[in-house]
């Protein structure tokens, strides 16, 4: 180590592997894993969405899990809540289309509106 | 791909209570689930809820696991980490509003205090540096390095920072008095002997977050002009001892320690020395004699270490605590530093809450912060439903602050004030079941197991105060203790050689003070108020409670009750050892301690 740059590069490298233990503000993403969705493939929708938005760069948004949302037959289900808006949850979501949400409703702001199972306060 | 990290609290408290075999357990349940490679085991330093251990924070959620024990630790992983449900028997309960805490923010321990010192303890991995240095670690130092040793001290002078150790000297004057003193070569030595009963935060800083301090007397070293350090630490503290030397390691192989540290020509190493715990080692003077090889006894002041310390020459001394303020201040300047705590101490203070209060272990508030809001909000009150008595701060160097004083703030000075010292954190509650006389007695024995015998005052005097304490719990008290009491204790203070023997006296100096009527009911009335001092006891047998069980005459060890069968039974006073069996055993209330 000789130099400040060096030291910044360590910094930058290790936040990412710290990320999950920093306070996400933006919003959160709960994959609902009970058995049903553990069944229906949540898994693979829970590793698709921390990998699509480890890919995207995208620090700020929590993916936490949960257990049965009760919508046992659109399972894989997924709950997208973005700070300020509305929650929306996903039926349904299978490996790509959890890539699709992320891309286009975490990143674009845009509600995918053919895997909508339920829109709050609409 | 990683989903999840549980941070694991491998504090003292913690790994006693059994974190390793829950560790175990989280690795193997993780594997059996086949959820190994996206979810990682991290373990922390201290989170600080001491009776809360083993603890287990499962993230990006938070959650905040507590008592986890071997058997349950597993729901973690099948339940939470595989279900996504989260284990509600292992969330922690507020007692006072029974409501369930999912995380450490819900918490009211935990967000009442204002982490400066203990920032990263049970946040990183302490045996990571690049964790460290994610949370800006190393960066003072760096910045340290392109500033001038006087513009490094002036911001110290400016902070106000005073020592953690106890005695509260400027640090930023100590520093300057170093840099100033002729002589080569320097010395940077940090205290980590910490040697009050009870106390544990430098214990937490050096096992949570050794980098710090590391990076805090590297920068002391370009500060006063040495090229030096050395840690001592007390052989009691195993594993601080082992993360600090990886740390050491770590650090100079990333070149923050060793020659042409960050390319700027300076040289800069720590070598470690172990203590074997004796508690005058703790006293500046002594411990730079053990470090020197030889028996730890303390010399006269002046000269002091800054003049002539390790081997004679200039010598910069300073305890853990306040080296691990030292980066934060450097990188965030004075005026930061000076935006809690109060216009004379300014800053934290980490205490360690121990006693008769609902939750122990580590807290770090600003200074001037109320006894009641460290006992009654933080601390979550006293258990079973008990009187607050009073706190004794500075372990056996201290006093009491008492319920009057519940509402004052907490500093060096408003502490001083009142007859007892901020020491280095350890603050004892205790209930109103406690005997003022016999704790002034327990501390004053403990000095005077410790004290070195250099000094006829420190080495007699408090062997005599302590036979008179000894004496009145006895109930062998005399009219005139009182006066000779404060009489001896006056002389010890103001001629014993250190500050071990200066500071003796205190426990009771101020128990007299503020309990005066407890001492005359030991010494005239032949009672201790408390029922704690046994010899003032007398158990006897209240006959409308009796049924004549023989029980109690079964158990007493020295056949003291005598009683047939369904009659009302009695202890005869002059066989009595008072040793409490027939209170214990009897079920029916009958035996009266007064």
């Amino acid at each position: 180590m000789k130099s400040l740059e060096e030291l910044k590069r360590i910094k930058e490298q290790t936040l990412r592997d710290m990320d999950l233990r920093q306070a996400k503000e933006r919003g959160k993403i709960i994959v609902a894993m009970g058995t049903c969705g553990i069944a229906a493939g949540a898994k693979d929708a829970l590793m698709a969405i921390i990998e699509e938005l480890e890919k995207a760069d995208i620090h700020d948004v929590k993916v936490v899990q949960s257990g049965c949302m009760g919508l046992c037959d659109k399972e894989p289900t997924v709950e997208v809540s973005m700070k300020d808006q509305p929650a929306v949850i996903y039926g349904d979501v299978n490996d790509a289309n959890a890539r699709r949400i992320v891309r286009e409703h975490v990143q674009g702001g845009n509600v995918v509106a053919d895997l909508v199972i339920r829109r709050e306060n609409i | 791909m990683i989903r999840n990290q549980l941070l694991v609290c491998a504090g003292g408290a913690c790994i006693t209570s059994g974190e390793k075999s829950v560790k175990d357990v989280l690795v193997d349940e993780l594997k059996k689930n086949g959820i190994e490679d996206e979810v990682q085991v991290i373990e922390t330093g201290c989170m600080g809820a001491c009776d809360l251990g083993p603890i287990v924070v499962v993230y990006p959620e938070g959650t905040f696991y507590q008592k986890v024990t071997v058997k349950n630790a597993g729901l973690i992983v099948s339940e939470h980490l595989v279900k996504g449900r989260t284990v509600s028997e292992l969330l922690y309960t507020e007692p006072t509003s029974e409501k369930q805490a999912r995380t450490s923010g819900d918490i009211p321990f935990y967000t009442r205090q204002v982490k400066r010192v203990l920032r990263n303890c049970g946040v990183i991995d302490p045996l990571s540096i690049e964790e460290y240095i994610a949370r800006d670690g190393y960066f003072a130092l760096g910045k340290a390095l392109e500033m001038t040793p006087d513009d490094i001290i002036r911001v110290l002078v400016d902070s106000g920072l005073r020592g953690r150790g106890g005695a509260g000297f400027p640090t930023g004057l100590k520093w300057k008095a170093t840099r100033e003193a002729k002589g080569s070569p320097k010395y940077v030595v940090c205290n980590g002997d910490e040697g009050d009963p009870g106390a544990f935060m430098d214990r937490s800083v050096l096992e949570g977050d050794p980098h710090s301090i590391i990076e805090a007397m590297a920068i002391a070293g370009y500060a006063i002009g040495a090229e030096k350090g050395y840690m001592y630490v007390r052989a009691e503290y195993p594993l601080a001892i082992e993360r600090f030397e990886y740390a050491i390691g770590k650090a100079r192989e990333y070149g923050f320690l060793g020659r042409d540290i960050l390319g700027t020509g300076f040289n800069f190493d720590i070598e470690i020395r172990i203590g074997a715990g004796a508690f005058v080692c703790g006293e500046e003077t002594a411990l730079l004699r053990s470090i020197e090889g030889k028996r730890g006894t303390p010399s006269i002041k002046p000269p002091f270490p800054a003049q002539a310390g390790l081997w004679a020459k200039p010598t910069l001394i300073n305890n853990v605590e306040t080296y691990a303020n030292i980066p934060q201040i450097i990188t965030n300047g004075a005026e930061w530093f000076r935006s809690v705590g109060s216009v004379k101490s300014p800053g934290t203070k980490v205490f360690a809450l121990a006693g008769n209060v609902q939750n122990t272990g580590l807290v770090e508030v600003p200074m001037g912060t109320t006894l009641r809001e460290l006992v009654f909000e933080i601390g979550g009150g006293i258990p079973g439903g008990k009187k607050f008595k009073a706190a004794q701060t500075g372990g056996p160097s201290g006093g009491v602050i008492t319920a009057d004083y519940l509402d004052m703030p907490i500093d060096f000075d408003t502490l001083k004030e009142i007859g007892t010292i901020m020491g280095s954190g350890g603050l004892i509650v205790l209930d109103e079941s406690s005997c003022m006389v016999d704790i002034a007695k327990f501390y004053l024995g403990f000095t005077v197991d410790e004290s070195c015998g250099k000094c006829t005052p420190c080495r007699e005097g408090t062997r005599q105060m302590y036979q008179m304490m000894e004496r009145i719990c006895e109930g062998k008290g005399r009219d005139g203790d009182i006066e000779k009491l404060n009489k001896l204790a006056n002389v010890i203070k103001d001629t014993s050689l250190c500050g071990l023997g200066q500071s003796a006296p205190n426990p009771v100096l101020s128990t007299i003070r503020f309990y005066e009527d407890e001492y005359r009911a030991h010494i005239y009335e032949k009672k201790c108020p408390s029922h704690v001092c046994k010899h003032l006891l007398t158990y006897s047998i209240m006959p409308d409670k009796c049924v004549g069980c023989t029980a109690c005459a079964r158990q007493c060890p020295v056949d003291a009750i005598t009683g047939e069968v369904k009659k009302t039974h009695v202890v005869d006073q002059s066989k009595c050892i008072k040793c409490g069996s027939c209170y214990e055993i009897c079920r029916f209330g009958a035996i009266r301690k007064e």
